[in-house]
This record gives structure tokens, C-alpha cells and sequence, in this order.
């Protein structure tokens, strides 16, 4: 009986490459609120997980409901409607386009006038909109420039921007501080957590940097093998030596 | 002579199938170049058709000057295959070096604009080079004489031409299966980086899959055109059939390639015997069918990109 | 690219096509009449190559128009420009919007070849069905009515220019504001990155679907007005050298901007006129050569060497003053 608060419910979720179960039978349940990291060692299913929630790959096996809704099986602009968004490891940005255009884009889809054809993209309630989550994340400076002149560190931002801008009630962070000078990682992930949390935005975010997660994870799941093998406060489940050894390799 | 009835019916069903087999072949031997070309460098040759178009050409002329000089007309099926060589191994690294590799990695629309423009230069090279006169050299195909299959007369040279693609497409499997070539090729289909690292020379090996496939064109120009008159424009028409055939067979497979002929060729029968208004829609029709169905082709594969 | 604002260019070239009746001579009036029909149809085939797709079937929507007016006036009798140049556009946006359901699957290559395939089947059956479409030997379509008025003998030609002119100049406003709305930007991302789009809530499709009822409509009015100005269809205006014509044309006048599109139909019809003098059996040749010097030289057209020119001067005009 899927319960109210929970915001991403997944049932027996599975999925298979050949002979590699990148997913076995996950269960997880995340309450509004949350703010969950998710470790684990390369290949050990982090993305996969990442890709079947949001709809990029069908699941084998099990279930997906978000926000009580059956989400299994819908691609990923139904997934995003349903008040999800995802960052990517990746950044997935409109090259071509100036990075005010990036967030103004995002502004039309949630307003759900992407295929609007007679007004102009640029009008004022977008623009102030779109100027004002650029600051948020620290880009205004580049409004105006071509996305090709951020700097890697601002285009994982302008990238996490972008779902940001459209307001989900959940958003997924596919490694956010990678690619990010070490000294930055902290200050880049204070911005988003605070930006975040102001808006009351339940957040998963996948992390390789274990500074990163104990330090701004409520809560930890960890994948080793396409399972979860431990999950908890921070600090209690990155003790366990199971979990050091499969995320760390550490005896 | 046709009887009414079950014997009409088994009459018109034989002679559909004879001719499916017969299109089918002609059509695997258009298209497997074009699809072992897509499989390798991932470009759409548009100019595949003129290069077989070339194929036809260059074989029948050589074909009718050596009738011309009176020397024997077996030697007509040296000449096809001597004409076919000739333009395979003179497009396939010029096309390749010249021009496709500059656009390797460039988007996808400006390839085939490129490839687009190489098919409108050969097409107006063909005419410039033999007129615009229709082309044909029979003896190759009458030379081996006449069968009569449901009371439809048939050559003998369909035949070969059955067998011809059926030896094409099996050496074409081992070359790409069973031999060290096949394999380096395969390797750089699947990852270009590590294939470089691993001292592969990539740069030959998309010349070499490149100047493969337009010979594979230009044979299949050389062996069909004694079965029809070459003129100018069937570079497109024949451009499009193979396109639909390795659509619906799954692009880059040679599998694919086989079916997707034998499907087309089947039905393209079916027409001529039944509607013949409808015998180039039809073709389209079942591309688009088998598309709504199995988008990547019947062989195809889906590609997700990696996020 | 942003739509670009209104400036003083405008109404300066506005200005011009509306004087050039009284100005050039009949056979350049000619060219820049058949430019303006044409370049529509270039228009729509250009909105795809900036979304990152080529279509090698727009003949097809051309066709369409054109042979609105040559059935009209070969069954009803009717020439009424008013009410048969929106019909062509009208029935050219029907047609995309029924093949566009399928077609806005697709990408890449099977976008091009599918469309290549619809425009064939057009042209298959404008072939064989000749007790309806004239077959060969095509359809007469007569100079229009204006409001069921005949223009005078001697102002035939200038009418019908101004027709012309009033429709692409209509259409161009319209494409602008296409361009600058969310749609038209989406289109443009569409060439860069539909997995963000995807992931954006929107479909992809739709924004592909939206453009090629668009296009169609574009396609559909080329035709009707290309058949008024030249007063003679065949069914080789569904033919695949007429797609390539269109998609060279696209790429000549450089398909980033939309007077790239006008730029290039005038360009194009230049450069018909030329070849058929000294190169009257290699036309193709032609087209394919010039396509591959811009391809591998400057793909961006001829606007963009506008544009590096305007660039050079005013950075010189900027240095003079420093100086």
C-alpha cells in the first residue's frame, strides 16, 4: 500500500546487461524531506539506479512509485512531470544556446509552454524568473554568454540549475561535485544544499567524495553489486567495515 | 499456359516467388555495401547509388567493346567484374580520403549533405561520360540460355545471380566473422579510442570498409545490368530501394541486408503480379510498417546514449 | 542565435523589393519573383537544418501547393489568388500534419530518407495518374484573379510580384516570430541535446511534429505562388533533384538566419541562369560541386561571409576610431 510521505518508492526493482545484474531487487524508500547520498564503487549500479527511476531504462523486474504514482515503465518526460527532476553526471546542456537561454528553456517547459510558437521565449516573468535562478547558483555573470564559455564547475551548476528550474518536489544529483577542484567541492555543495533546502526540495544525490556525503547526507544508501547493502545515518554505515571495503576497496 | 483455379493460383504463387528470389538478390547486392558502410563509419552513403550506377556503366561498356572486337563473349562476364574492380577500387579510397573523412564527427546532417552532393556529381559524370542513352549488353545474360518455369521463361543468369549474392553474402560473414580483418574492423566499430591506443591504424581501416562497400556496389551494378538497360537517374531510384531494404533489415547488419532484400524483393513480386501501379509504393509501405513495429530494423540495434 | 532585432536593414531592404519593379530590369524582376516563392519553401527546409535535421522531400509540400492551383483551375475553373495561395499553404499543412505523425519519430537519417520516400510516392502517382494530373505533359495554371479582378495586360507581371512579395514578406514575420519563441528555441536545442529536453518534461516529437506542420504550410505556399509566377506544373516538382535544389539553396544562403534563405534563392536563381548558358547538361554537377565547396569551406553560407565581412569592417571602423 504505497503510503503518502513517501516521495520514490521502488519495489523489487531489477535489471540486467547480459549476464551483469546492474539492479537486484532494490527496495527503497525515500520520505519527503529527505536528503539521501548514495555510494558505492564504479560499476556498482549507482547511475542504473539513477537511469530507472527516471524512466531512461526500463526496468526487468519491479516496481517505481513516486509520490504514490506507478511510475514503472514511463520515459523520462512523464517521469519529469510526475515532479522529478535529475541532474547528470554529464552535464546535459543546450550547447548552441547562451545560459540565460539554458534556464529560460527549462522556465517554458515547466510552464508547460515548450511548444508556444507566437509569444517570444524572452518575456519579462521568465526573464526575472530565469535571472533570479542564475544567481541562486552563483552564473549570472554569464547570463548573456555562450554556454561553451562556462567554466566546468559552472556547467555542472547551470546543469543542476536546469532541473532546478523546474521546480520538482524531487531531484536526483548524478555526482555533483565531480569535476570540481577539491577546494571548491564544499562551497559549491553549501550553495546547492542551502538552495535546496530553502525550497523544500527532497534530494538524492550520488557521490564518489565520502567528505562530500558525510558531511551533507542525512541519510546514506549504499550499492555494491546492484544491491543495497547498508543504509543509515552517515556516520554509523560508513563505519562498517562491509561498506569500506566495497566502496573503498579499505580493509 | 496459365490454368484457371489452384493451378493459377500455385502458377502465380511460383512465378512470385522465383521473381522475389531474383529481385531479392539483386537487392541484397545493392545494399549489403551500403550497410556494411553505415556499420563501420556510421554514415548514410547517399552516393552508394552512383557508384553502383558507375558499376553497371563502366561493366557494360567494357562488356560491348569486347563483343565489339569480336572476341569471346564469356570474356563479357571478365568485363563486368573488371568494371566493377575499376570503379570500387578508384572511388572507394578517393570518395573516402577526399572527402568523408572530412566530415567524420561533424553532424549528422552535414554527412549527408556531403554524401548527397558525391551521388548529383556522379550522376551528371555518367551522363557526361556515356550519353544519355540507355546502356545494355545482353549476351551475358542470354548467353546461358533460357529455362522456362511456370511457363514464365527465365535465363539462367537469374540464377547465377541468385547464387552470385548468396556466395556475397557468405564470404562478406566470414570476412567479417572468421578473419583477423573482420575483427580489427569490428573492434573499431565498438570503441575508436581504444582501438587507436591499441595500435590499430583506424584511419586505413575506415578507407579500406569504405572502398569494400563500393565495390560491393559497383559489383552489384556490373552483375545486374545485363538483366536491364542502364540509364541515367536509376542512381536514385535503386538509392532509395536499398535504403528501405537495409532499413527494414536493421542498418549495419549484414543479416539484416539479406532479409530486408528477400522481404522487398518478395513483395515488389507480389506487386508486379497483382497491381502493377502499386510496385514502388509497396516497397515504401513495408518500410514504413516494419518501422512503426521494430523502429531500429528487424537486425537493428537500439542505441541508448550514455548519460 | 536570437532572432535578430528590428533595426534599420529592414525597411531599407523592404524598401528595395517594393521599388525594384520600377527599377531593374524584367528578366532580374523575374529572378527575384521566383526567389521570393521559392525561398519559403528554402525557409522551411532551413528551420529543420538548424534543428539538426535534413528533410530530402520538401518537393512534396511544394508539389502540394502547386497543384492546388493547377487542380483548381484544371476542375473548378477557379484562379482566385485570395483564396487559392492560403489553400496551397492550407493543404501543404495538412499533408505535414498527417505524415508529421509518423515522420516526427525519426531523426537523422531516417528523417531525410522517409521524407525522401513520401515526396517519391507524390511523384509516382502525379506520373501515372496523367487523366487526372496531366501526367508529363503537367497542368497550365493561368495568371491569378485578385479579388476575382484581372490585373491589366501590362501590369500582370508587377500584380503578381507584389502578391508574391506581400505572402513572403508575411511569412517571414511569421517564421520570425516562430524563431524567437520558446518553440523556435526548443527546435534549435533540438540539434544539441534532446536527452535535456527529454528530461525537461517536454517530447521531443512534438516539438519536431509542431515544425513540420509549419514546414508544410511553407512548402505548400512556395508552391502555389511558384505556380502562379511560372504558370506551367509537372510532377518533377515532387522530384527528388527539386528536394536537393531546395536543401542546396538552404545551405548556400546558410540556414541560420532567415535572410540567408532569401539570400540564397536569389543567388540560386543567378546561378540557374548561368549554367544553363554554359554548362546546360551539368546541372547537377554544378549543384553538387558548389555544395561540396560550402560544405567543406564555409558552411555557413553566404551569410555567414556577410556576416565575417560586416564583422571585419566595423572591427576596422572601431579601430580607425581608437586610432
Amino acid at each position: 500500500m504505497p503510503e503518502p510521505s513517501l516521495i520514490l518508492q521502488t519495489i523489487d526493482l531489477t535489471k540486467s546487461f547480459g549476464m551483469v545484474k546492474a539492479a537486484d531487487t532494490i527496495n527503497v524508500h525515500i520520505t519527503r524531506g529527505e536528503l539521501v547520498g548514495i555510494v558505492g564503487a564504479n560499476g556498482s549500479g549507482k547511475t542504473t539506479f539513477l537511469n530507472l527511476i527516471t524512466g531512461y531504462l526500463r526496468p526487468d523486474h519491479g516496481r517505481i512509485l513516486i509520490m504514490g504514482q506507478e511510475s514503472t515503465g514511463l520515459p523520462p518526460r512523464r517521469v519529469t512531470k510526475l515532479g522529478l527532476a535529475r541532474s547528470f553526471q554529464i552535464p546535459q546542456l543546450y550547447i548552441g544556446l547562451s545560459v540565460l537561454e539554458n534556464v529560460l528553456l527549462a522556465l517554458a517547459a515547466q510552464a508547460g509552454k515548450s511548444t508556444a510558437c507566437w509569444r517570444p521565449l524572452y518575456r519579462g516573468q521568465w526573464l526575472e524568473h530565469g535571472a533570479a535562478v542564475l544567481e541562486r547558483f552563483g552564473l549570472q555573470a554569464y547570463a548573456r554568454r555562450p554556454v561553451a564559455e562556462l567554466p566546468e564547475g559552472g556547467r555542472k551548476l547551470l546543469d543542476i540549475a536546469l532541473s532546478f528550474a523546474l521546480q520538482p518536489q524531487l531531484l536526483l544529483m548524478d555526482e555533483p561535485t565531480s569535476g570540481v577542484s577539491v577546494e571548491d567541492k564544499f562551497q559549491v555543495m553549501d550553495t546547492l544544499i542551502t538552495v535546496l533546502q530553502q525550497s523544500d526540495i527532497t534530494t538524492i544525490f550520488v557521490e564518489h567524495d565520502m567528505d562530500v556525503v558525510q558531511r551533507y547526507s542525512q541519510r546514506v544508501l549504499v550499492f555494491d553489486d546492484g544491491k543495497v547493502i547498508a543504509d543509515g545515518p552517515p556516520a554509523s554505515v560508513l563505519a562498517y567495515p562491509e561498506v569500506r571495503k566495497a566502496v573503498l576497496g579499505q580493509e | 499456359m496459365l490454368q484457371r483455379g489452384e493451378g493459377a493460383h500455385m502458377a502465380l504463387l511460383t512465378i512470385v516467388i522465383l521473381d522475389g528470389f531474383v529481385f531479392a538478390a539483386v537487392l541484397f547486392l545493392l545494399s549489403v555495401g551500403l550497410t556494411l558502410i553505415f556499420g563501420v563509419l556510421r554514415i548514410l552513403n547517399i552516393s552508394h547509388g552512383g557508384i553502383y550506377a558507375l558499376g553497371a556503366y563502366l561493366g557494360t561498356y567494357l562488356a560491348l567493346k569486347i563483343l565489339d572486337v569480336g572476341l569471346s563473349p564469356y570474356l563479357t562476364y571478365l568485363m563486368l567484374l573488371a568494371g566493377a574492380v575499376i570503379i570500387g577500387v578508384i572511388t572507394g579510397p578517393l570518395l573516402e580520403r577526399l572527402f568523408l573523412r572530412r566530415v567524420y564527427g561533424q553532424a549528422e546532417a552535414i554527412q549527408l549533405l556531403l554524401t548527397f552532393s558525391i551521388l548529383l556529381i556522379l550522376d551528371d559524370l555518367i551522363k557526361l561520360i556515356w550519353g544519355t542513352a540507355p546502356l545494355m549488353v545482353s549476351t551475358p545474360s542470354t548467353l546461358l540460355g533460357h529455362v522456362s518455369l511456370a511457363g514464365i521463361p527465365y535465363t539462367w543468369y537469374h540464377f547465377l545471380l541468385i547464387g552470385v549474392s548468396i556466395v556475397f553474402g557468405g564470404t562478406l560473414v566470414w570476412l567479417m566473422r572468421g578473419t583477423r580483418f573482420g575483427k580489427i574492423v569490428v573492434s573499431v566499430i565498438n570503441d575508436r579510442e581504444i582501438s587507436t591506443a591499441v595500435g590499430i591504424n583506424v584511419n586505413r581501416i575506415y578507407t579500406l570498409a569504405f572502398t569494400l562497400g563500393a565495390l560491393c556496389a559497383a559489383l552489384g551494378g556490373a552483375a545486374v545490368a545485363p538483366t536491364i538497360a542502364v540509364a541515367p537517374g536509376f542512381a536514385v531510384e535503386v538509392g532509395v530501394q536499398s535504403f528501405a531494404v537495409i532499413a527494414i533489415g536493421g542498418m549495419g547488419s549484414l543479416e539484416g541486408a539479406a532479409l530486408g532484400a528477400l522481404l522487398v524483393g518478395l513483395v515488389r513480386a507480389l506487386a508486379i503480379h497483382t497491381f502493377p501501379e502499386l510496385e514502388l509504393v509497396v516497397i515504401y509501405v513495408l518500410m514504413l510498417i516494419v518501422l512503426m513495429i521494430k523502429p531500429e530494423g528487424l537486425f537493428g540495434e537500439v542505441e541508448l546514449r550514455r548519460i | 542565435m536570437a532572432a535578430r532585432p528590428w533595426s534599420l536593414a529592414v525597411p531599407i531592404v523592404a524598401g528595395l523589393f517594393v521599388a525594384a519593379p520600377f527599377v531593374v530590369p524584367s528578366w532580374i524582376l523575374f529572378i527575384l519573383h521566383l526567389a521570393l516563392a521559392k525561398f519559403l519553401v528554402v525557409l522551411a527546409v532551413a528551420l529543420f537544418l538548424r534543428g539538426g535535421l535534413v528533410s530530402f522531400g520538401h518537393a512534396l509540400f511544394y508539389a502540394v501547393g502547386a497543384y492546388t492551383a493547377g487542380f483548381a483551375a484544371k476542375w473548378f475553373g477557379v484562379r482566385e489568388a485570395v483564396l487559392l495561395v492560403p489553400l496551397g499553404g492550407l493543404f501543404g499543412a495538412a499533408v505535414a500534419a498527417v505524415i508529421g505523425l509518423f515522420i516526427a519519430k525519426y531523426r537523422g537519417v531516417f528523417f531525410a530518407m522517409l521524407n525522401l520516400a513520401v515526396s517519391m510516392i507524390l511523384y509516382a502517382i502525379l506520373l501515372k495518374f496523367y487523366w487526372v494530373t496531366g501526367g508529363t505533359d503537367g497542368l497550365r495554371v493561368q495568371t491569378p484573379t485578385l479579388l476575382g479582378f484581372v490585373p491589366p495586360r501590362d501590369l500582370i507581371r508587377m500584380t503578381s510580384y507584389y502578391v508574391v512579395l506581400v505572402v513572403a514578406g508575411v511569412m517571414t514575420y511569421v517564421v520570425y516570430r516562430f524563431l524567437a519563441s520558446p518553440l523556435g528555441y526548443y527546435l534549435k536545442a533540438l540539434a544539441d541535446n534532446e536527452i535535456r529536453i527529454e528530461y525537461s518534461g517536454e517530447s521531443v516529437q512534438r516539438v519536431i511534429y509542431a515544425t513540420y506542420v509549419l514546414s508544410g504550410a511553407l512548402g505548400g505556399l512556395g508552391g502555389v505562388l511558384t505556380a502562379f509566377t511560372v504558370g506551367h506544373i509537372v510532377p518533377e516538382y515532387a522530384f527528388w533533384i527539386q528536394s536537393g535544389e531546395f536543401v542546396f539553396v538552404a545551405l548556400l544562403g546558410g540556414y541560420s538566419s532567415v535572410p540567408g534563405p532569401l539570400i540564397g534563392a536569389i543567388a540560386f536563381e543567378f546561378i540557374r541562369t548561368y549554367a544553363n548558358k554554359y554548362a546546360p547538361y551539368a546541372w547537377q554537377m554544378t549543384l553538387g560541386i558548389i555544395m561540396l565547396l560550402i560544405i567543406l569551406l564555409q558552411p555557413g553560407g553566404l551569410w555567414a561571409m556577410y556576416e565575417s565581412v560586416v564583422a571585419r569592417f566595423s572591427r576596422r571602423a572601431e579601430g580607425v576610431e581608437r586610432a
